[in-house]
């Protein structure tokens, strides 16, 4: 019998991917950790520091999964992916969820067999060249090299945005950033093009940030957000309301300082948020206060976001769209009901 | 009653115990497992496909590719933005793979039998040189050297853009003997690339001839060494032929073919062809790595023809490096062949290493890209490892061919 049990364990992990596919809650429960797909290092959205420990826009998403799921943060395993690799990784169960600033796309979110949980983070495709060039417009780079990461939506808007406006351009295709970086600084291309949140990442961290600029032009939309795999819709709605938390939090004033306190508000909705009345935490398999461990382990929207890519810190990104709808931003959750 | 034991033991133990059967048996028993083996992981693969509601199939194959893999002086295969599609993308993968295979394997192999011979020269410094040369660099893993390369060499070539005093760009790159035809920089070599007008069939046929009479030329050549003993410069007089009847033909058909120069524009070099930076990082690193193999192949081949043979030679008063060429190489390619063959294979595989540095082969735009952008990775994986297995395949064939030509003829 118990042989009969191991052989049929061995089956399962040598031949079905599709195990780990349904059930992630239980496979997450006992393994302990969420297994979450991030950059191979970004500043401000997923870059390990000195010691190894990741932090970032992305890593937070992560760790408030964590909270929310097992109630402590630090649960989480980081697997560095690239952006060829990240929908494999995902794809095979090799992570859980994969917050690495991912453009919600058609194609991605039906033919890949994905489910993109939401946006956090409205960004747009931007292009970084030298100053000395004395461009000022991305209607100038006729003829230009650009830089691009392989793998990405970028590869495709760069190509569209020349073909409509009738310009070439040779592209020098990079694995990473980090390599893209080296070509760029090197002068082996004249652009280097992203999202523009990555561009204002890369920037910083060049050797002299200020000869660099990033042109006026957004040549795209790229609504990026953390998504799980199809057919588990279950931990799908963990990911999804883990982030909403995040942003509603931010709505109702709750911060990281005083959700402790917020069990006793006279707001109905918080009280819902933080599981002082109802029953919302049941509903998605977890238990009443997921949602205020989540927001207690890194802070609501805006806490993450100034700490990590705010107008305080290197990247300094303003808020812009992603503010609230509240404040003229297009930051919308819907109500916890 | 012998009989009906024999049938007795033809029962299931014969089946172990008898040698002839316990060997049918086990084979069986192997090819099933193996057959089981496959099938589970092609049924695992198409179920949990099935199951991400993925539909397995080559239709992508003719959807608009929509990037870009390539610059507009780097495309053999004229991939157009604007109507080409992941088939070919494809196509332009393969084309940018054989190319770097073909040209790094006669790369390799000439810098191979150098350094070879080298190593067996009674000159200490030359010997300490190629051995030191071959120590370091097959010692060095392949994907160290791209980066060396590339990182370190090609991208600290001087940029081909730099600033003007009025805020204008001029090309700094390295010009060729001032010509302001052929330009070195970080991001390759542009060189003028010839444009065909009515006519240049002329110039083919120039060539063609030539080379039926190089063939003519040394079967000429030999039939009088054997007669008289006088030799004939063979090679000077086929170079002479193969540069001067193309040329010949060229002015005689009034100059058909019109060169397309690069051009220094804003930000880059329009016009002619260039070979991308990527390309000569990629390629230094797997000729100066390979080569390093071959040579060791060389020197083993070379040695194991007896000293005899170099012996007789010099009793007929044959200079050194005649010897070495028609009467030691010869001996020695039987033994150099078949190593020479799986390192020929190598470098064609190591090639997809490509990836690295942005060199757009096989597995970088197609296998990388196009899979990203599809998804259909099942369909082209299979049809990646295909066309290796396609291209493996032809040079094992050849070598092999060449290899029974050049083997000793028993009698």
């Amino acid at each position: 019998m118990n042989f009969k049990h191991l052989l049929a364990a061995g089956a399962a992990v040598a031949f079905s991917a599709s195990v780990a596919q349904a059930g992630t809650l239980d496979d997450v429960k006992a393994k302990g950790y969420i297994d979450c797909g991030v950059t191979t290092g970004l500043a401000g959205f997923a870059s390990p520091d000195d010691q190894g420990n990741w932090a970032g826009f992305d890593v937070d998403f992560c760790r408030a999964m964590a909270a929310a799921v097992l109630g402590d943060a630090s649960k989480v395993k980081y697997t560095p992916t690239t952006g060829k690799t990240r929908f494999t990784a995902l794809a095979s169960g090799e992570v859980d969820v994969l917050a690495r600033n991912t453009t919600w796309t058609f194609s991605r979110d039906t033919d890949l067999g994905f489910e993109f949980v939401g946006v956090n983070y409205y960004d747009g495709q931007g292009f970084m060249v030298k100053k000395d060039l004395g461009v000022k417009s991305a209607l100038e780079l006729d003829g230009a090299s650009v830089c691009i990461q392989t793998g990405t939506t970028t590869e495709l808007n760069l190509a569209d945005y020349f073909r409509a406006n009738n310009m070439s351009f040779t592209p020098i295709v990079i694995e990473d950033n980090a390599e893209a970086r080296q070509n760029y600084e090197s002068g082996a291309c004249d652009v280097y093009t992203t999202d523009r949140s990555g561009l204002a990442a890369t920037r910083v961290v060049l050797s002299d940030p200020d000869a660099h600029v990033v042109l006026p032009e957004i040549v795209s939309k790229e609504p990026l957000g953390p998504l799980v795999r199809h057919g588990d819709n279950q931990w799908g709605d963990i990911a999804r309301w883990t982030l909403n938390a995040l942003i509603t939090a931010e709505e109702l004033g709750v911060t990281q300082g005083n959700i402790g306190e917020m069990a006793s508000s006279n707001n109905p909705e918080i009280r819902r948020l933080v599981g002082a009345e109802g029953d919302l935490g049941a509903m998605i398999g977890l238990d009443a206060e997921w949602a205020m461990r989540a927001v207690a382990a890194g802070g609501n929207y805006s806490e993450i976001y100034e700490r990590n890519i705010g107008p305080n810190t290197p990247l300094q990104l303003a808020r812009g769209v992603n503010a609230l709808w509240t404040q003229g931003g297009i930051l919308y959750s819907p109500p916890f009901r | 009653m012998a009989v009906e034991a024999e049938n007795a033991n033809f029962s299931l133990s014969s089946l172990w115990y008898d040698k002839r059967n316990r060997a049918i048996v086990l084979q069986i028993i192997t090819v099933s497992i193996f057959v089981w083996f496959v099938y589970q992981i092609v049924n695992n693969a198409v179920t949990n496909m099935e199951n991400q509601g993925l539909n397995p199939g080559f239709g992508f194959m003719s959807q608009i590719a929509g990037f870009n893999p390539t610059s507009p002086e780097f495309n053999l295969t004229s991939f157009d933005v604007n109507s080409s599609t992941h088939g070919d993308v494809f196509v332009l993968g393969i084309v940018n793979t054989l190319l770097i295979s073909f040209v790094g394997v006669i790369l390799a192999t000439i810098v191979g039998f150098v350094v070879g011979v080298l190593r067996l020269s009674n000159n200490l410094l030359i010997k300490l040189l190629a051995t030191t040369y071959i120590e370091v660099m097959r010692n060095i893993p392949l994907l160290l050297h791209i980066f060396i390369w590339y990182f370190g060499v090609v991208l600290f070539l001087p940029q081909l853009m730099g600033a003007l005093p009025e805020g204008g760009r001029g090309v700094t790159g390295i010009n060729f003997l001032g010509l302001d035809m052929i330009f070195m920089s970080n991001r390759g070599i542009n060189f003028p690339s010839p444009v065909l007008e009515a006519g240049w069939q002329v110039i083919l046929i120039a060539f063609i001839a030539a080379i039926a009479g190089i063939v003519f030329l040394s079967k000429w050549a030999k039939k009088r060494q054997d007669e008289t003993g006088q030799i004939f410069p063979v090679l000077w007089a086929s170079l002479g032929l193969i540069i001067g009847l193309p040329i010949l033909a060229y002015f005689i058909a009034g100059q058909p073919v019109s060169w397309d120069i690069p051009q220094a524009t804003r930000f880059n070099l329009k016009g002619g062809a260039s070979m991308p930076g990527h390309m000569m990082g990629l390629l230094m690193a797997l000729v100066v790595y390979t080569g390093a193999f071959i040579a060791e192949n060389v020197r083993s081949g070379i040695q194991s023809v007896s000293h005899g043979q170099t012996e007789a030679a010099f009793a007929l008063g044959i200079r050194p490096n005649v010897t070495m060429r028609k009467i030691i190489i010869p001996q020695a390619m039987r033994v150099i062949i078949p190593p020479m063959t799986s390192q020929y294979l190598n470098l064609t595989k190591n090639s997809s290493l490509a990836v690295a540095i942005g060199y757009p082969d096989l597995v970088n735009i197609f296998t990388g890209v196009s899979l990203n952008q599809t998804g259909n990775a099942v369909e082209i994986i299979a049809l990646t490892m295909l066309v290796y297995l396609t291209i493996s395949l032809t040079i094992s064939i050849f070598m092999n061919w060449y290899n029974k030509r050049v083997a000793l003829v028993e009698r």
